[in-house]
């Protein structure tokens, strides 16, 4: 007598494929009835942080150039004073993301290891309308739970490209895009000054523009120019190419003498141990 | 409760519960204008500094809006929030500041203008001034005076206060630098000019990398029993 087990039941990757097929949003109700009992009592909602941004893309003579700035905040309060918005997604293909901070990082992530998995598979590099056709399914998916809005752009084997992705699953394909809390006043630059086949060093100052009008016109967006420039021949991530604000100067010394703080008890533990490996990490006090 | 009534159904299925469907939306008699002011009483001089920027939302109405206000010879007054009703509070003021020099026949004092505006904000107890209110100024002894007011009218003399947009970033640090809190063994030093108004050029500094409202330019007026002098400097644009 053959006792037959089902291999598949036994299967301890079916198991994790189904549960991780995607995210549930069945706790979508509950949530909005929680947001309400919690306001009856006068508490608020956690919110999750948005990046509030301006993000802005081009195509010019070569290829593209992505531009974003580097502020992120938490409601009005500035969170990260330089964090990076231009994602990689392909070698050839990078993607800036606005609207909610961790929907953004995490949607690209996704994107990355699905082009990455797609290029193995195929055999072919990855083309930019592959990666807006995969974004667009995922976000409509999530029926605009997923809150990322993303600009798109590379230049693959048909050419150089740029696409918009919005968070409920819709995208656009122009030569030139903007997107974020300061989108208006970049695109009002690009609706001024852009021409098609732009020569580089025109192309990144136009960007750069667009950029610090959103800097400096939206609340949202602040501190550094990021720029990205894509063509054939490869990717320079320009990290800080403008800083169009710099901190104030300050004329007072506010650093505390050892012993300020009061020591209530004091024990000491020896621990006897040998040096291994010394490493020093600077870090970014600014 | 509702977690409860959950479990007595099929855990896959969700029960509908009634929850906010369409909002009405009614139209909201205040806006939030942003800005952040700051007061600092020393021993014969005052300090009232404000930030210039008016926003609203995520835009900027202007660069150059400051919060402070000239009353007498000897105070100036602060107010942020919204910006209407700043420009209301301040022209009933210098309104009533004359009525009281005409029937009086001298200037108000700090003190008086303080509580004079007490009762003003207190008068619109069930529709407030959405206004936050600080005074710095000159005493009758000509020593430094600051008043600090909540939107309704509660208000105390202190030595500094910061209000507005980033008071919350501000206060801490006027507490340790000022008030000499949460530290061991620093001499406690009376504030001299130049060391206060170097402090609060300083503290705007900072509430400008981190707050979005604040920015733009710095408006500082020291009162004097020389008089008021103003100064602007300039912050982060962004």
């Amino acid at each position: 007598v053959n006792s037959r087990h089902s291999v598949e039941r036994r299967d301890p990757c079916r198991k994790y494929l189904l549960s991780t097929k995607h995210i549930s949003v069945i706790n979508d109700k509950r949530n909005v009835v929680l947001e309400s009992s919690l306001s009856e009592l006068g508490y608020k909602a956690p919110i999750a942080r948005k990046t509030g941004t301006t993000i802005a893309g081009i195509v010019y003579k070569d290829g593209v150039i992505l531009g974003a700035d580097t502020r992120a905040t938490d409601d009005m309060v500035v969170a990260d004073k330089n964090c990076m918005k231009i994602h990689y997604i392909a070698p050839n293909i990078y993607c800036c993301g606005a609207g909610v901070a961790a929907d953004a990082e995490i949607t690209t992530q996704i994107m990355a290891s699905n082009v990455e998995l797609h290029t193995l598979n195929t055999g072919r590099p990855p083309l930019v309308a592959m990666v807006t056709r995969q974004l667009k399914q995922m976000l409509f998916r999530y029926q605009g739970h997923v809150g990322s809005s993303l600009i798109v752009g590379g230049v693959d084997v048909t050419g150089a490209h740029l696409f918009s992705v919005y968070p409920h699953g819709s995208y656009d394909k122009l030569p030139f895009l903007t997107m974020g809390s300061g989108a208006a006043a970049a695109v009002s630059i690009f609706e001024d000054r852009f021409k098609p086949n732009m020569e580089l060093e025109e192309a990144k100052q136009l960007v750069n523009d667009a950029i610090a009008a959103g800097i400096f016109c939206d609340l949202g967006s602040g501190s550094n120019v990021d720029l990205c420039v894509i063509t054939e021949a490869g990717v320079e991530y320009l990290r800080g190419y403008d800083k169009p604000t710099m901190k104030g100067k300050r004329e007072g010394q506010y650093r505390y003498k050892p012993g300020t703080t009061a020591i209530l008890t004091k024990t000491i533990t020896p621990l006897s141990l040998d040096v291994v490996d010394e490493s020093v990490q600077i870090m970014d006090t600014e | 409760e509702f977690t409860r009534l959950n479990l007595k159904h099929d855990p896959g299925k969700m029960k509908e519960y009634h929850y906010t469907g369409p909002v009405e939306h009614r139209f909201s008699p205040y806006a939030f204008n942003g800005g952040t002011v700051l007061a600092v009483a020393g021993e014969d001089f005052a300090i009232v500094a404000s930030d210039t920027r008016l926003s609203e939302g995520y835009s900027i109405h202007s660069r150059d809006s400051p919060k402070c206000y000239k009353l007498t010879d000897t105070t100036v007054i602060g107010c942020s929030g919204f910006h209407g009703d700043c420009l209301t509070l301040t022209k009933i003021i210098d309104a009533r500041l004359k009525m009281y020099k005409h029937s009086n026949n001298k200037s108000m004092t700090s003190g008086a203008i303080a509580a004079m505006l007490s009762t003003i904000l207190y008068g619109r107890r069930f529709f407030p001034y959405y206004v936050y209110n600080i005074i710095g100024g000159l005493d009758e002894h000509g020593k430094g005076a600051v008043y600090s007011f909540d939107p309704v009218g509660s208000y105390q003399r202190d030595t500094y206060k910061a209000g507005g947009s980033a008071s919350a970033m501000l206060q801490p640090l006027l507490d340790n630098q000022i008030g000499f809190k949460n530290m061991e063994g620093v001499q406690h030093v009376p504030l001299t000019r130049d060391k206060a108004v170097q402090l609060v050029k300083d503290v705007f500094i900072s509430a400008a990398e981190r707050d979005v409202y604040t920015g733009d330019a710095l408006r500082v007026c020291v009162i004097t029993k020389e008089g008021i002098n103003e100064q602007t400097i300039p912050l982060r644009k962004d």
